[in-house]
């Protein structure tokens, strides 16, 4: 494939797509863990916000969020911002808006497999941590959390490739990621099939990487399972 | 920051009508995407190692890749071989509309290929070996027993898929179709009240969304009627009567 030396824009392209799938995804596992903390409280206000929010998301296509965040964040900043008497115009870079809506919808997801793993993990458990004095919150770190981590495993990993593919669609709102620097490529070179089936391409390797990754990390969080589950 | 209802009454019409265009693109794609999965969920159950590898790849390229992507790659891409432009395919992939229900459909396709793979090779072994018992060939005992209980496996998990689509079906608008998020972009361009039209958009996906899992809920009872049987008993088959 001759790429006619546009081959190094596409690879910057891909590092940013790469920040940008990272910071989502730690961002959207606060956003989840949250989300599943809030849905399984006894709060009955803090389920109603915990369902709210993954109904809401899960129904919104997320090119309409990454959209709303981008331009309706502007109102909302400038409007707390002339509380405290600035009045000039402010504006959400494209790389803050896109980690902050892609983690949004990555947060939903993530929510109902937390809580399903969560759920998973036997009651007497954390009797038995509280008995021992624990808070809620240290039973919550000692003891569920590192147990979650092995179920939600193979829930979070699917959603994070569906998280990598979503990076694209930053490149609406004008982030210089591998979609946008494609178009920009295609722009010059008129040669759309060709550049974007290379980035296609790296696309299939970023997955196909993470994907192995993923292979490896299931295989040690289940290091202790081997034999004991068929 | 003030909220202006009157923008989001001023145009719900056009919402609606661009709501209208998102159900033609995910219902008419949905359907072609199920006809194109059929073919490639049975040769990926088949056992002739060349014949699983085409919708090997297939599936591959198409649930390894964004969705934006492949949109761009027929729409625009196209254009670059001169072959196509001179074909009679041209008239349709230059219009955005065939674009994009081509690739919702061949997108989708990957994900349903895949689902009904886990359907058909779910069907108790004994209900296969029982239609061939009962002399059926493969084209018969494909209509009368594999798909239509692979139907009834896979509706819960197809009616996910169907709003995943609806969601993804938003992307059409990055090829100028005016479908629901479209039409806000178009209506916001002129108002400037982002919020307020995304928001009022983002309900209406919502409620299409409500509308897909209640009638997929209905088709699961449908397809799987025969296991509430007691309930359903049919009259005529009965002896003593």
């Amino acid at each position: 494939m001759e790429l006619q030396g546009f081959g190094h824009l596409l690879l910057s392209g891909a590092w940013i797509t790469i920040q940008l799938a990272i910071c989502s995804l730690f961002v959207g596992l606060l956003f989840g863990i949250l989300g599943a903390s809030a849905k399984l409280s006894s709060s009955k206000i803090a389920q109603a916000i915990g369902n709210g929010y993954t109904l809401f998301v899960r129904g919104m296509p997320e090119l309409l969020l990454v959209l709303t965040i981008y331009f309706g964040s502007s109102a909302v900043l400038m409007a707390i911002a002339s509380i405290f008497g600035y009045d000039e115009y402010i504006e959400l870079s494209p790389f803050i808006a896109g980690v902050i809506a892609l983690s949004i919808a990555f947060g939903a997801y993530a929510t109902e497999v937390f809580r399903g793993a969560i759920q998973e993990i036997p009651k007497g458990q954390r009797e038995a941590a509280m008995a021992l004095g624990m808070t809620r919150f240290q039973t919550f770190r000692r003891i569920t959390l590192p147990q979650v981590w092995r179920i939600a495993l193979p829930g979070l990993g699917n959603l994070f490739l569906v998280l990598l593919k979503d990076t694209a669609l930053v490149s609406v709102i004008g982030l210089n990621e591998l979609m946008r620097q494609t178009s920009v490529a295609v722009g010059n070179t008129k040669e759309p099939f060709t550049f974007y089936f290379a980035a296609a391409m790296v696309y299939l390797f970023m997955t196909s990487i993470s994907m192995a990754g993923l292979y490896f990390l299931e295989r040690y969080a289940n290091r202790g399972y081997h034999g004991a589950r068929a | 920051m003030s909220w202006e209802w009157d923008v989001i009454i001023e145009h719900f019409p056009r919402l609606l009508q661009g709501a209208w265009l998102t159900l033609e693109l995910v219902l008419l794609s949905g359907f072609a995407g199920l006809m194109l999965a059929i073919p490639l969920a049975l040769m990926r159950v088949s056992h002739r190692p060349w014949l699983k590898a085409i919708p090997f790849g297939y599936i591959f390229f198409f649930r390894g890749t964004p969705l934006l992507i492949q949109i761009f790659l027929v729409y625009y891409g196209a254009s670059q071989f001169e072959i196509i432009k001179n074909s009679a395919l041209w008239p349709i992939l230059r219009e955005p509309y065939w674009c994009a229900i081509i690739t919702f459909a061949m997108h989708t396709a990957a994900y349903i290929a895949e689902i009904l793979r886990g359907a058909i090779q779910s069907i108790p072994k004994g209900e296969i070996e029982a239609a061939r018992a009962l002399g059926m060939s493969y084209p018969l005992m494909l209509r009368r027993i594999i798909l239509p209980r692979a139907f009834g496996i896979m509706m819960p998990a197809y009616g996910n898929e169907v709003i995943l689509m609806l969601k993804g079906s938003a992307l059409a608008s990055t090829i100028t179709l005016l479908d629901l998020t479209g039409m806000a972009r178009t209506i916001i361009a002129r108002t400037y009240t982002p919020l307020e039209v995304f928001l009022a958009a983002g309900v209406i996906y919502l409620i299409i969304s409500a509308l897909i899992i209640f009638l997929f809920r209905y088709l699961e009872k449908r397809f799987n009627r025969h296991q509430h049987w007691p309930n359903e008993k049919p009259k005529d088959l009965d002896p003593q009567h």
